[in-house]
């Protein structure tokens, strides 16, 4: 894997802190993972084999539990993230309408992140905001009973054009 | 703290409260929810007008769990009258407290009302959407204030824990959960008592207790809502079943997609653990429970026990074969006790009023309530709980007020992915475990989405089965490679290309992925296509049809 962290950068510490919290325990693996992808937005592969090591795990263990879980990403999510909610409330309430047409006017699909990695587009399988579906997160914020053309004004608020 | 210091803060607390100055309540809902819709930007409005009004010492201002109709947020209530506003927002509030707490005249058209009523109700409870629930469960939830230890033990709260630890033996304590005969709230209803007491029969000496609160089923949010409203409820049911079965550690494994609920349930353990309710020697008895936040990272199959187990010891959420069940061998191969959210919730007012008065709620095969997450097309969607038996048509149109924008009820879809479709036809099933198996549904974790002619059934079955084969965790291959199939076969029928043979097909593949599968995933995940064909099938011969009338030439007679 590639260059080791730069013990002088503030996540390595927060990443290093949290996993002597945890006993250097294999069984929180989970636990770090999380901690380090919200310091980094994502899970860069150099964090991943520093990981390895602190645990004494080997690499293919941590690749396998990374890969496993939705909630992990190797990839940066983008600047701000527009997430769309396919849960089934939202589906009936037409949730994939929202997204095709989302998924046309950025030029992105879900899972995508646009090349100036400002935007990224994401679905999730349920938020659990059922209620006030159809629900779409913008930068962790939820947004309730949305329309197409309110999230587009909400994203080019954001990062400026497109 | 100790027992007799537990009584004389309890004595303390109720009295504070009963002599506050505060001759006004009001509620503001503060679930995942409405605060989504503002009702956090409401509150801090509230609280500057009741200064600028210099109310301070006769209005209090309780932020709370989820009151229930959550589409109609932000919600606030106003106690003693009982009643709740809808859509609230900054502007209106100086009205709301003028009139309302003022005038003591209730804003009729700023009220919790749905379309289909005739007007707002100024007591909500007069509301069919209060009046035919029962809350047990969701007792607090909308009424206390879920950051606050305090408020809990006004309302009762750690006095089943007192009781089971000092008044009861834990075989005392798994013969009241026997005699309630409540049935596990995780979906598959497998009876609490005898579960707890399988466990407690493994001779170890380090058991676990966990709390299953990877809610993944899309359109279910019940967990959810009762973590973020009455997290020490859920606490106090996993301690006194640590106490019952003899565990010392428990977990309480929720899903990353519910930061609130993490945060309010981490807030919970704290405070339990500073005032004694949880940690060594509880309450100075010989009992020691201390309880762990494992947060999920989204895997629907986690919620499945074996897998859950295999997430919280930092693996890949991969189920195994049981048995061994969890009882024997669970977490770190030690007997562990895994239940629900809600059941853990249900398991103190057990306790204080006795197993065989929740016993008697309900129907004769499934006792005490439910809690349902409505959602979809539906006038009220939000969270109810009712007895057991409760009828679908009870539950969609007198509570959840009716369809919305007045269209048809097509079908209610329970349980999830694993779960199928009650049609029209069968609005009147008295809703309990086993009346839903016998409609090719189940009863699920309690998620309940409400259909109009709008909606596709071939369409629903694919989405649901889109879903299961994105979540099949790839271990077993009936699992992973079947439901990829049975997928295709029904996104080329939603394509109107598929041919009869296809749809012959598809329904001997069910039946292998629902044999063969390793776990409940795979083992259900053919139920929504077969429910669907079962109460739709005309739906599937229609695109058939349309096939073949492109494709199969009729022969022609011809002319001799």
């Amino acid at each position: 894997m590639n260059n080791e962290l730069p013990a002088t950068d503030p996540r390595v510490k927060l990443l290093a802190a949290k996993i002597k919290k945890e006993n250097f325990k294999p069984d929180a693996l989970i636990e770090i993972l999380h901690s380090a992808q919200n310091s980094y937005g994502y899970l860069p592969m150099n964090v991943l084999a520093y990981i390895a090591k602190a645990l004494h795990l080997p690499p293919s263990r941590i690749y396998s539990t990374v890969t496993f879980y939705h909630f992990f990403s190797l990839k940066s999510k983008g600047e701000h993230t527009c997430l769309v909610c396919t849960g089934t409330a939202c589906y009936v309430k037409g949730a994939q309408a929202i997204l095709n047409e989302l998924e046309k006017k950025t030029g992105l699909k879900a899972g995508q992140v646009s090349a100036d990695n400002k935007l990224g587009v994401q679905v999730a399988r349920c938020i659990g905001a059922c209620g006030l579906a159809p629900v779409v997160v913008l930068d962790d914020e939820v947004q309730a009973k949305v329309t197409t053309d309110e999230i587009i004004n909400k994203i080019i608020d954001k990062i400026g054009t497109k | 703290m100790n027992r007799q210091e537990f009584k004389d803060l309890v004595i303390a607390e109720t009295e504070k409260t009963k002599n506050s100055t505060c001759k006004h309540k009001i509620c503001i809902c503060c679930g995942a929810g409405c605060i989504s819709s503002g009702s956090e930007a409401v509150m801090k409005k509230l609280q500057e007008e009741i200064i600028e009004r210099g109310l301070q010492s006769e209005v209090e201002i309780i932020p709370t769990g989820c009151m229930g109709p959550c589409n109609q947020g932000p919600l606030m209530k106003y106690l003693p009258e009982n009643s709740i506003y809808q859509k609230v927002d900054c502007s209106n509030i100086s009205q709301i407290v003028q009139s309302q707490v003022i005038e003591k005249k209730p804003i009729e058209h700023l009220l919790l009302f749905a379309d289909s009523r005739e007007r707002p109700f100024s007591n909500a409870d007069e509301d069919p959407f209060f009046s035919k629930q029962l809350k047990i469960v969701l007792k607090n939830c909308g009424q206390l204030n879920p950051e606050r230890i305090e408020d809990y033990l006004v309302h009762e709260g750690y006095r089943a824990l007192d009781k089971a630890l000092f008044e009861m033996s834990p075989e005392d304590v798994i013969a009241e959960i026997k005699q309630s005969r409540m049935r596990g709230r995780g979906g598959a209803g497998y009876p609490t008592g005898l579960k707890w007491e399988t466990v407690y029969k493994y001779v170890n000496d380090q058991k676990y207790v966990i709390c299953n609160g990877d809610e993944g089923d899309p359109g279910a949010f019940m967990d959810r809502s009762v973590l973020e409203g009455n997290p020490h409820r859920v606490l106090e049911g996993m301690a006194i079943g640590g106490y019952a079965v003899g565990a010392s550690k428990g977990y309480a494994y929720i899903r990353g997609e519910y930061p609130l609920a993490i945060k309010r349930f981490e807030a919970a353990i704290k405070q339990a653990k500073k005032m004694g309710l949880l940690g060594p020697n509880i309450l100075g008895s010989n009992f020691s429970f201390d309880v762990e936040v494992r947060i999920g990272a989204g895997a629907f199959v986690c919620g499945e026990e074996t897998a859950l187990i295999a997430s919280i010891e930092g693996k890949r959420g991969t189920p195994r074969p049981r048995p061994p069940f969890p009882a024997e061998s669970g977490l770190w191969g030690k007997p562990t006790l895994i239940n629900n959210v809600e059941t853990f919730a249900g398991i103190a007012p057990i306790i204080n009023n006795g197993g065989e008065w929740y016993s008697e709620i309900g129907t004769p095969k499934s006792a005490g309530t439910k809690v349902f997450a409505l959602a979809g097309k539906i006038n009220y969607s939000g969270l109810i709980e009712v007895p057991m038996g409760t009828s679908l048509r009870e539950i969609v149109f007198d509570i959840g007020g009716g369809i919305q924008g007045g269209g048809e009820f097509k079908a209610a879809q329970t349980g999830g992915p694993s779960g199928g479709c009650i049609p029209a036809e069968h609005l009147d099933v008295k809703m309990d475990y086993e009346a839903l198996v016998n409609l090719g549904s189940i009863m699920g974790s309690g998620g309940l989405i409400v259909m109009d002619q709008s909606s596709d059934m071939v369409d629903v079955a694919r989405f649901f089965m889109e879903f299961c084969m994105d979540e099949s965790c790839g271990k077993c291959v009936p699992c992973r490679v079947g439901t990829k199939m049975m997928h295709d076969l029904l996104q080329k029928i939603c394509d109107n290309n598929a041919s009869r043979i296809d749809l012959e097909r598809l329904e001997e593949l069910a039946v292998y992925v629902k044999e063969a599968s390793l776990c409940g995933l795979g083992g259900s995940a053919p139920n929504p296509l077969l429910s669907t064909l079962r109460h739709f099938r005309n739906e599937y011969e229609t695109r058939i049809g349309k096939y073949e009338e492109k494709h199969i030439e009729v022969p022609q007679t011809s002319e001799v």
